[in-house]
């Protein structure tokens, strides 16, 4: 069957083109030269030269904080979202809700960060708060976009939940709140936790979102970044991209791999 | 015997939040209301709030100052006096670089996305129909450059395709002239296919990996060739995630600004690089406030659409 041969090679071209640049960036950043694409050498000296950049490292600690606090806004802020529109079937307004919480996945960066930056601006005019522009807007902004992704994880593990604890929970007396303390975070508490890595990992992403709501002296390590390839290329964001990509590789395989784990020892008990 | 709700042990000691609910109730606040609200309250203030804020902007004009743009209200001589200016659309209609930007932004999405199908199809295809011990590596690999940081694949993308980068050594090997890809139109479609690939195969692997395998078979068994097996049966059935994925890639592609303005020209024009430059080189803000308005109305069909694709699946899958 003409199958048998056109999937595997589609497949594996499409994986090429997905991986070739991201493993030539990682051996480049081992280079020696200065020019990024001419081989001549092993080295780590852009390694050292990375360590040694101050503006880097600073707004590598900004955005490092940023996406600590907005990720847990986000992860309380989404979760109640989906307790609300998985276990609240009927309330006013659940339709609107839906719709404002998912929007954000689609809503393209530049009319976010836009419209963020003129309500903190007709804020600080009329009730002078925010004052100024900087890390609190900043993490409202990506509390805001992050809360859409943690609400969608959280919800599709709700709504395939088992029921009848919760309503043996409270059969035997328990409170709504101590129901879901007790019993239904412990099950999601994956979902969660994916969730706020997920945050996590889209607010140390973002550019386009933080260059409008960010004020003087805030800028991100996605700005920096972003300033320094505009003008070309640098090594030593090759060594600085090698370091983020070995630890989410390292990551998500680490994650796929308990969650192999779990699956299996779940089908044996079962 | 059996237990009557008098009979029953008394509660173990009540933890914190118990007591924080039960004063709440006392002031008529019920935890359902506040699990609702939280969110509810966030979403307006920062959402839906900050949408109309931009269309009031949007139909102020420019001036020097802090803010720099002209205030809606004015109180005069004791009366409320409401200005509202429709320059800034007029403009958006008039000026060929909007129209021209508009136009290019929706043909580049629509170009990109329409490739992204035809590479991601086969991917999610393969992926769908490996065996499935390796079906889980696969979405693993093609999840993990999700998770990897969006500019920096940019980059690294910038890197491949420079004028002394990996394609033209390789080229050079064999004596082939280096080709020109970096800032030209190409380069950006290379970049917005690059970038959501990975958002066109996952909906589609979804659909394609519940496909009913003995409806193949059946229509091989009427004597269907493979490709009218997939023209009449495949294709159709996975209509959903087709539509979902496209959108998925389309929408954030039209509001594009770090692809065209790291691998593209200085004549590659998209709406959301029009937007950025409005706003932090022209510091015009209502017409910045203009332009993501007149977006937002493209991009509202396709939300739509993606809804009821995204509708369709569920309803599919109960």
């Amino acid at each position: 069957m003409r199958r048998g041969w056109f999937l595997p090679i589609a497949a594996t071209l499409g994986f090429a083109f997905l991986y070739l640049p991201i493993i030539s960036l990682v051996v480049f950043s081992f280079n020696e030269s200065k020019l990024v694409t001419v081989w001549s050498g092993f080295s780590t000296k852009w390694y050292v030269e990375l360590f040694k950049d101050k503006q880097m490292l600073n707004a590598a600690w900004l955005s490092l904080r940023i996406a600590f606090f907005s990720a847990s806004f986000a992860l309380v802020l989404g979760t109640l979202c989906a307790v609300a529109l998985v276990r609240f079937k009927r309330f006013r307004g659940r339709t609107v809700l839906a719709g404002a919480v998912s929007a954000p996945l689609v809503m393209p960066d530049v009319i976010t960060g836009l419209a963020l930056l003129l309500l903190f601006v007709a804020m600080e005019s009329t009730l002078g708060w925010p004052a100024g522009r900087g890390i609190t807007t900043i993490i409202i902004a990506h509390t805001t976009f992050c809360m859409a992704y943690v609400t969608v994880v959280v919800q599709s593990r709700l709504s395939d939940l088992d029921l009848s604890l919760e309503e043996a929970a409270m059969d035997l007396g328990a409170t709504p709140a101590r129901v879901f303390f007790d019993i239904t975070l412990p099950i999601i508490a994956p979902a969660l936790v994916s969730g706020w890595l997920l945050a996590f990992t889209l607010s140390l992403d973002d550019l386009v979102i933080a260059s409008f709501v960010s004020g003087p002296g805030s800028s991100t390590l996605p700005m920096v970044i972003f300033s320094k390839i505009r003008l070309g290329v640098s090594p030593d964001v090759n060594a600085l991209a090698t370091i983020i990509i070995g630890v989410v590789a390292l990551g998500v395989v680490i994650a796929t791999v308990i969650g192999f784990r779990s699956r299996r020892e779940r089908r044996k008990t079962a | 015997m059996t237990l009557t709700g008098n009979q029953l042990p008394p509660p173990r000691r009540l933890r914190p939040w118990s007591g924080l609910e039960r004063r709440l109730r006392d002031v008529g606040i019920s935890g359902r209301t506040l699990v609702i609200a939280a969110p509810a309250i966030w979403l307006t203030v920062f959402f839906l709030v900050p949408l109309l804020v931009v269309f009031g902007i949007s139909l102020a004009t420019k001036q020097f100052g802090r803010p720099p743009y002209s205030p809606l209200l004015k109180t005069e001589d004791g009366t409320v006096q409401l200005t509202l200016h429709l320059s800034n659309y007029v403009k958006l209609f008039t000026d060929p670089l909007y129209v021209a930007a508009y136009l290019s932004s929706i043909r580049i999405s629509l170009i990109s996305t329409v490739i992204t199908l035809f590479i991601g199809y086969p991917m999610a295809y393969a992926i769908a129909r490996a065996p499935e011990t390796w079906r889980n590596v696969l979405l693993m690999l093609v999840i993990l450059p999700f998770w990897t940081s969006f500019l920096l694949r940019v980059y690294a993308l910038s890197g491949f395709m420079r004028g002394n980068g990996v394609i033209n050594q390789v080229l050079g090997v064999f004596g082939i002239q280096p080709l020109v890809m970096m800032q030209t139109d190409f380069a950006v479609y290379v970049g917005i296919v690059y970038t959501y690939l990975p958002f066109m195969i996952l909906p589609l692997y979804t659909t394609l990996v519940k496909l009913d395998t003995s409806l193949l078979e059946a229509s091989a068994d009427l004597g269907s060739r493979p490709w009218q097996t997939f023209l009449s049966v495949t294709l159709p059935l996975s209509l959903p995630g087709i539509i979902a994925g496209s959108m998925l890639v389309f929408i954030p592609a039209i509001g594009e600004f770090v692809i065209p303005s790291l691998l593209g020209g200085p004549e590659t024009l998209m709406i959301g690089r029009v937007l950025w430059d409005e706003f932090f080189t022209a510091t015009n803000w209502p017409r910045a406030a203009a332009v993501a308005v007149a977006m937002l109305v493209v991009v509202v069909i396709p939300i739509l659409l993606l809804q009821k694709a995204q509708d369709a699946v569920v309803e599919k899958e109960k």
